[in-house]
């Protein structure tokens, strides 16, 4: 499975496997095949599974195995595992109203590019993101495939508030806000999905591999969908 | 259902169960008590299952009033506490009538401390524990922590479990260094600088809570710098951010994080630094992975050993030399272990 990978202790309970030190859609999409591999026929002893960018934490138990023999399957795992074809992920199509309170650095950013503001929303609302990880808080996606036009640092310090649903920018990723918390990301829309929702059946939407697009849509519209979930209507669905 | 009304308490009094697991590759770290055995054994006095959702509190329990006859323990390192002022040990059962106050103390030789109640407390789950998550506001009470006012509510029970004592103590918290296993970003880190990493004391920073504890000392600094591709983290790793002061991620971290980790502390050696105290202080000493293993076997086998040790008791039977001789009055902790 190419000949970068490293296997390192974390602590004498955990392993990350290491597939290269790059943001990489293909080193991304091996990570999730090695996580889907070990899923299915779990080595004994195996507890947990969390992909990132380009790792894999394996999380296991040594009362059940020694590290040493979970590092000689993963080996073997590593072995096993080739390249996948294709990303195999859902595709969402998640509703944005761009702008207003919530986007509020749309303005400005659109201004910063030289952009008008039409074009902005085009422009971000026309590309097909990638979910390289979730982590940081609950349901928090990591999204690749940002245009480069649009890539924007994040702000020296963080805004205190910022609400659950939020559509941002930082750096060169996308991201959705799960939760509402502290934020130095730039903010351009909101949606009315609930990615992350913990009373729900399906408390967690999106999934590493999955992509994602938005759809403009209006703040009444926008305030509509959110009524319709509210009473319990699944308002997007993956294709 | 009987309740517990909180009259008041210290600043991170939180509501915990053994946590929320399974979950971190959806983002959601899982929380749980700081000191799982002290946590257990709470539980396993009153007679309830060691994963029951119980009371944790740093620094200072506070008081706390019962509405119905029922049996409560308290464990923690140097705790003192009273029930209508009369003053109580720790770990064992003690009987606790409707409209008595159980007051609480500073947990001298430690941070964090248990309180457990007959049955459990019976909060609503949240993705399938009681345990609160601050940060996310999951679990526990409305996902915070409890302040003076609040009324918990906790199984119903016929108010005479059977009476428990721990014959065995509970590990000191000896003032060795913590155990750690490199890695895995030690790469970005000098050799001259790891070296100086495991010769320092740092000083625990005030800077401590569920999430993490940051640590003072000569900074350390990161020949590749400190950013790292974010990638998944656990409790007992330790990052190092720009500032070159060391954080270690404890039961509340995030499950992901962009900053080099130096070093994760071995699982027999967690506990320990999760009940020191700001201001006290830690250093470190790199072991290798085999012998970490070994120390998780034994410490796991110990840990057995102490909750099987809760035994069934009668109040009339244990005599004062028996409370010594399992040193139940001065509490399990060796009042030495409050210099460390």
């Amino acid at each position: 499975m190419g000949p970068k990978a490293r296997i390192l202790h974390c602590g004498e309970q955990a392993f990350s496997v290491e597939l290269a030190d790059e943001i990489d859609e293909n080193v991304n999409l091996r990570i999730i095949a090695l996580a889907k591999h070990l899923k299915e026929d779990p080595p004994d002893g195996l507890v947990e599974l969390i992909p990132s960018y380009r790792s894999l934490l394996v999380c296991f138990n040594p009362s059940q195995i020694t590290g040493k023999s979970m590092e000689r399957a993963l080996l073997d795992r590593l072995d096993q595992v080739h390249k996948p074809k294709v990303n195999t992920g859902a595709l969402w199509d998640i509703p944005a109203v761009y702008g207003g309170e919530v986007g509020l650095d749309l303005d400005d950013l659109a201004y910063e590019k030289n952009l008008s503001q039409p074009e902005f929303i085009q422009l971000h609302s026309s590309s097909t993101y990638r979910i390289y990880m979730i982590g940081f808080a609950p349901g928090f996606c990591y999204l690749g495939g940002l245009p480069e036009v649009l890539h924007t640092p994040r702000l020296p310090q963080p805004r205190p508030n910022i609400p659950q649903g939020a559509i941002g920018i930082g750096g060169r990723q996308g991201s959705i806000n799960s939760v509402a918390g502290p934020s130095g990301w730039r903010f351009i829309a909101w949606t009315p999905l609930k990615i992350f929702a913990p009373e729900r059946l399906e408390p967690f939407l999106l999934r590493p591999g999955d992509r994602v697009r938005f759809v403009p849509v209006s703040a009444e519209e926008g305030n509509d969908l959110s009524r319709r979930q509210a009473s319990g209507e699944i308002i997007v669905r993956p294709q | 259902m009987p309740f517990v009304e909180v009259l008041d308490t210290g600043p991170l009094t939180t509501i915990q169960d053994a946590g929320r697991f399974g979950l971190r590759d959806f983002g959601v770290s899982q929380a749980g008590p700081m000191d799982q055995l002290a946590f257990e054994m709470s539980n396993l006095l009153v007679g309830n299952v060691k994963s029951a959702a119980a009371f944790e509190f740093a620094l200072n329990g506070g008081r706390f009033r019962f509405d119905a006859n029922t049996a409560v323990a308290v464990t923690g390192p140097g705790v003192e506490l009273s029930i209508d002022g009369a003053a109580m040990a720790t770990n064992q059962t003690l009987k606790i009538d409707a409209g008595q106050i159980l007051c609480i103390g500073p947990v001298r030789n430690g941070l964090w401390g248990y309180l457990a109640v007959a049955g459990g407390i019976n909060t609503q789950p949240v993705l399938g524990s009681r345990a609160t998550h601050l940060r996310f506001g999951l679990g526990g009470l409305a996902g915070r922590s409890l302040v003076g006012g609040d009324r918990v509510p906790v199984a119903s029970t016929d108010g005479s479990p059977p009476v428990r004592i721990a014959e065995q103590d509970l590990p000191k918290t000896d003032q060795t260094p913590i155990r750690v296993i490199l890695g895995p970003q030690d790469d970005y880190f000098h050799p001259d600088m790891i070296a100086q990493f495991l010769s320092t004391t740092f000083r625990v920073s005030t800077r401590v809570d569920r999430m993490a504890s940051i640590l003072d000392g000569a900074p350390l600094i990161a020949t590749r710098g400190h950013d790292i591709i974010s990638d998944a983290t656990i409790p007992g790793v330790i990052q190092v951010p720009a500032s070159g002061q060391p954080l270690i991620l404890m039961a509340e971290g995030q499950t992901t994080g962009g900053y080099p980790k130096i070093a994760t502390i071995i699982g027999a050696d967690l506990r320990r630094v999760a009940q020191t105290a700001p201001g006290k202080n830690l250093s470190f000493v790199a072991v290798a992975p085999e012998e970490a293993e070994a120390a998780l076997l034994g410490y796991r086998n110990q840990h057995h050993k102490i909750l099987k040790s809760v035994c069934l008791a009668k109040f009339g039977q244990i005599c004062n030399a028996q409370l010594y001789s399992t040193n139940l009055i001065s509490g399990v902790w060796d009042s030495n272990t409050g210099k460390e």
